[in-house]
């Protein structure tokens, strides 16, 4: 089973969850752990572990011959992200703006367009007792945030597809990245917190994986603060809660040391069994 | 001398569109033949992605040496226009198009780059 834990806000406790759950149910099957928040990785942080494995990936972006190149310009109107720009006899290749999608290069009547390899990021992968972690982390600069998500899906396709459960840490917001990490998933569950913030974002969540028609329950951590909009939200649209995590000061206090939750805190263990339980109840 | 201005509208009434790549028209003044010509920048504007460089090549195309505008372009136009010559004033966003072309003429505009 492979699932995201997704969010609209940041900061309302995926890699928490994520990290956590990963590490319980790691010793009861075979797991991994996918941080694929790859502008900002943090479940490192948490997870630790040894280093198993270490490789870069590569973005494809073309490379203007000038020698080769007629200068008809074909290829400007081809590209559908402007990232080709022609300047009397010069074209300009705009690398964060293309989307690696070759139409240019394999189009291009004189072959002046070909595609050259550069890093686009690096893929780690960790082991900590059962768990297998993997970290992927984005070129600092780069944009393209989706094409190494998309990798690291391939990646562990390729290394733990037998695995009995895959656990995606997925990027904030709605965006490409997002849906980039959530929408291979069988399952998602979408982590917010009972404010007026966590609940606006966590209806634009909604309303994605809605759209993407996936499977998904809300898991709300930092229960007790804020107001009960979200819990009214949630029972007008007929969404299932998995787990309520209560707002604590010695969860906040053992996060901030980077340390894990479950085998401290009794009300984040029982959390974890409760989404367990969900998940066992899907199959 | 070609002035350009990106623009809310068609004719010296309009005022000058803050916002660069994605500017609705494109105005040009022909300072020799004193004449004023639009043209609709609205396709370009529509884009999703690398409207600024795309806009910035329209400029080149259109062989403005000179353009008025409000924030400036962001950093794909820029990229573009570093490989242009045209000199850029900025932070007019809002004038009216004859009072922003008579405060470049003044002297009285920011410029960059170029």
């Amino acid at each position: 089973m492979r699932l995201a834990i997704a969010s609209g806000k940041g900061g309302t406790g995926k890699t928490t969850l994520a990290v956590n759950l990963a590490l319980k149910a790691s010793t009861m099957m075979k797991t991994v752990l996918a941080d694929l928040d790859v502008e900002e990785p943090n479940g490192a942080i948490f997870v630790g572990g040894e280093l198993q494995n270490e490789k870069t990936v590569y973005r494809h972006t073309p490379d203007w011959d000038q020698e080769k190149c007629t200068l008809c310009g074909k290829c400007t109107s081809w590209c559908a992200y402007n990232a080709l720009i022609k300047l009397g006899d010069i074209i300009l290749v705009m690398p964060n703006l293309c989307h690696s999608c070759y139409a240019c290069s394999e189009l291009c009547p004189d072959n002046a367009l070909p595609m050259v390899a550069s890093p686009l990021g690096t893929i780690k992968q960790f082991k900590r007792d059962e768990l297998h972690f993997t970290e992927s982390r984005l070129v600092i600069g780069l944009e393209q945030a989706a094409p190494l998500i998309g990798q690291s899906l391939n990646y562990l396709d390729e290394n733990y597809d037998d695995y009995d459960l895959q656990i995606l840490d997925s990027p904030p917001g709605t965006a490409c990245s997002m849906l980039e990490a959530v929408r291979s998933a069988d399952f998602v569950i979408l982590v917010t917190e009972p404010t007026p913030f966590g609940l606006h974002d966590l209806k634009l969540a909604v309303e994605t994986v809605r759209q993407l028609k996936l499977p998904f329950a809300v898991v709300i951590n930092r229960d007790g603060i804020g107001n009960d909009d979200l819990d009214k939200y949630l029972k007008a649209e007929g969404i299932d809660v998995w787990a309520r995590i209560p707002h604590q000061r010695e969860i906040a206090e053992l996060y901030s040391r980077g340390e894990i939750l479950y085998d401290k805190v009794e009300v984040v263990d029982s959390a974890l069994d409760e989404i367990l339980k969900k998940m066992e109840e899907l199959k | 001398m070609i002035v350009g201005f990106t623009s809310t509208g068609e004719g010296w009434d309009a005022k000058i569109d803050p916002r660069f790549g994605r500017t609705d028209y494109i105005l040009l003044y022909d300072e020799e033949k004193d004449e004023l010509k639009a043209v609709d920048n609205r396709e370009v504007s529509a884009m999703a992605h690398g409207v600024g460089p795309k806009t910035a090549q329209r400029i080149h195309e259109l062989g403005v040496e000179v353009l008025i505008t409000g924030n400036g372009p962001g950093g794909n136009a820029a990229e573009v226009l570093k490989n242009m010559n045209v000199k850029i004033y900025i932070k007019a966003g809002g004038m009216g198009i004859r009072e922003a072309y008579e405060a470049y003429k003044a002297n009285k505009l920011e410029s960059i780059g170029g």
